[in-house]
């Protein structure tokens, strides 16, 4: 069974390939670039399509499927519309899947579900990502907030720490918000940062 | 009590009215609390809101009676109470073909620059290269308008030239990389061409069809019917962005909030042009002012008319190549629910036309019609070859196009 992934997001479309490869009759191709989209999908001829809804070109795709498929084999967002609860999971993973009509039913379940669950896997990978990465500019921040207390009320490092934490504390916020507050009103005043 | 209500939304100019009535609080004050949903397909707008994850949605017209009829995917019915805005199209074609079909600096005549596109659309086809345009969608206004163009000048769409989908954000690409000779889009994309220098506006749709629908507020009829208190809010809401969307002292404001990240993500100053109908054909070229480009609130531009609904109707059987059917017709009338809109805005400021349809094309100058509450004045709203639809005589105007096709 041949199975495209539209992905213009290589990792993504990387962790669906290593998930897809599990099963053992697929054969996966990635078509990373909107450029010759329609060509590589004739080429390509797929039983399955796999596409991220924030991609600009399901228009494009759709078009194809409705212009030339309609006489040789349709082609349709996932095989019937009785699955709704399919549908709305994909939709919820934010993956739309299209399959050639008349396509065998259980084994588009199994793909369609292990494309979901990578989907979200991939989501998870993304909030991790943007959680450390915040982190780290919370951590930055508190640093720089330190050096400022330290600088001008000349306490030392430690005192300059307990100091944010028991602001913090009494005005009921995040240490990492009260070290934001004194750097932008330290630079408003004209310090650097 | 404030209900949510999630309307999902592409980045066009032409999806202001929802976003403005939030952002100035129309609809909070009407107990509604929006949630706008940006995405960057039109099958994805509609597969949020045939799935729940949005409970209305700006929408190309086309697609909401495409939808309803079935037309690519199983049947929905969907309901149109509100229309959010007439025209703000353009026809955009590379600079070295528009150098040869249309006059310096200024809005070609229609008939005038198809028939000189004609002449090189037949060498391109005989050459066995024919001329590419780019449409946002297939069930999109852009569409039909262009092929009603085309067509009405002698070039046949689906023989003599070749048209495909391309979304808007890559239009500007595909016209620099030679992919596609022309597009038809909205704003800001046909600016944004202009910008870079690798497009020249030749027209403004609305030069095809003066009043010509372009996108609606779009809901599953399940929606409207569970929850008609509250879409009924959303239209007073609507209607007062569109009020505020003509204010002149609010304009600069309004273009900084439509050209916020979240929303059009786009340069501020091409959405003022755009919201105030101005347009820059040509980089290094001066700004025209073609007062009929977009309407978002005047001349009752926001009222559902089932004749439109019925227009369109009669193009997707033009161009789908299907046949004609009563019963498709008068499914397609139907999603069009001026009794919802009158019902939302009686009591109000808003003037309400006393007809659900009108002869569309057959106004040639200021003509009052009759209102049930206020005023209006109707303006002409022809096609540019002086067709006229009258939705009484549906089935022979499709037989001439049949005929014309």
């Amino acid at each position: 069974m041949r199975v495209a992934i539209i992905d213009e997001s290589a990792v993504r479309a990387s962790v669906m390939q290593d998930g897809l490869t599990e099963l053992d009759d697929c054969e996966i191709f990635v078509i990373p670039d909107r450029r010759g989209l329609v060509r590589r999908i004739a080429e390509i001829d797929p039983d399955i399509v796999l596409m991220d809804l924030g991609n600009p070109s399901r228009d494009v795709l759709e078009e194809y499927f409705a212009v030339s498929r309609a006489l040789a084999r349709p082609i349709a967002m996932f095989v019937d519309d009785s699955d709704q609860e399919s549908i709305g999971a994909s939709i919820d993973a934010g993956v739309s899947a299209y399959v050639v009509d008349g396509f065998a039913p259980h084994r588009i379940r199994s793909i369609l579900d292990l494309a979901i669950r990578r989907f979200h896997a991939f989501s998870r990978l993304q909030n991790d990502l943007a959680d450390a990465r915040g982190k780290l500019a919370e951590r930055e921040s508190v640093d720089a907030a330190k050096r400022i207390l330290m600088q001008t009320r000349r306490l030392s490092e430690p005192d300059a720490y307990a100091e944010l934490r028991k602001t913090a504390m009494n005005q009921g916020k995040r240490i990492a918000d009260i070290a934001e507050a004194v750097v932008t009103a330290h630079k408003l005043m004209g310090g650097a940062a | 009590m404030s209900t949510e209500f999630a309307i999902g939304f592409l980045p066009l100019v032409d999806a202001a009215l929802p976003i403005l009535a939030h952002e100035h609080g129309f609809a909070a004050a009407e107990g509604l609390r929006l949630r706008l949903v940006r995405d960057v397909s039109w099958a994805t707008v509609l597969d949020r809101l045939l799935y729940g994850h949005t409970d209305a949605a700006h929408m190309v017209a086309p697609l909401a009676i495409a939808t309803t009829l079935g037309r690519g995917r199983p049947a929905q019915p969907l309901a149109v109470p509100f229309v959010l805005g007439l025209n703000g199209n353009a026809i955009t074609l590379r600079p070295d073909l528009a150098a040869l079909v249309t006059p310096d600096g200024a809005l070609g005549d229609p008939a005038r620059v198809g028939t000189a596109l004609r002449a090189i659309a037949l060498q391109r086809k005989a050459a066995g290269d024919p001329l590419r345009f780019g449409v946002v969608h297939r069930y999109s206004s852009h569409n039909y308008m262009l092929r009603y163009w085309l067509a009405a000048c002698g070039i046949r769409p689906d023989e003599d030239v070749r048209i495909t989908t391309v979304p808007p954000p890559y239009c500007a690409d595909a016209l620099e990389a030679g992919e596609i000779d022309g597009m038809c889009v909205g704003e800001p994309w046909n600016s944004v061409a202009v910008e870079r220098g690798v497009g020249v506006i030749v027209l403004a749709t609305a030069q095809v069809w003066q009043r010509g629908v372009e996108k609606v507020l779009a809901m599953r009829s399940s929606v409207l019917d569970t929850r008609r208190d509250e879409v009924e809010a959303l239209i007073r809401a609507l209607h007062r962005a569109g009020q505020h969307f003509i204010d002149e002292g609010a304009l600069d404001d309004n273009a900084a909030i439509l050209a916020r990240p979240e929303y059009l993500g786009a340069d501020p100053a091409l959405i003022r042009r755009a919201i105030t109908d101005r347009l820059l054909l040509r980089r290094e070229g001066t700004l025209v002012h073609y007062p009929d480009f977009m309407f978002q609130h005047r001349e009752a531009a926001n009222f559902p008319w089932v004749s439109q609904a019925e227009w369109l109707y009669t193009q997707m059987v033009r161009w789908d190549g299907g046949t004609h059917d009563a019963d498709a017709a008068a499914r397609a009338a139907g999603v069009f629910r001026p009794d919802v809109y009158r019902n939302a805005l009686r009591g109000s400021d808003a003037s309400l036309p006393a007809a659900s349809s009108k002869v569309e094309g057959s106004v040639q100058k200021p003509t009052p019609v009759a209102a049930t509450q206020g005023s209006i004045t109707l303006h002409s709203n022809s096609f540019f070859d002086g067709r006229i639809f009258d939705p009484d005589n549906l089935s022979a105007y499709i037989a001439q196009d049949m005929y014309a096709k």
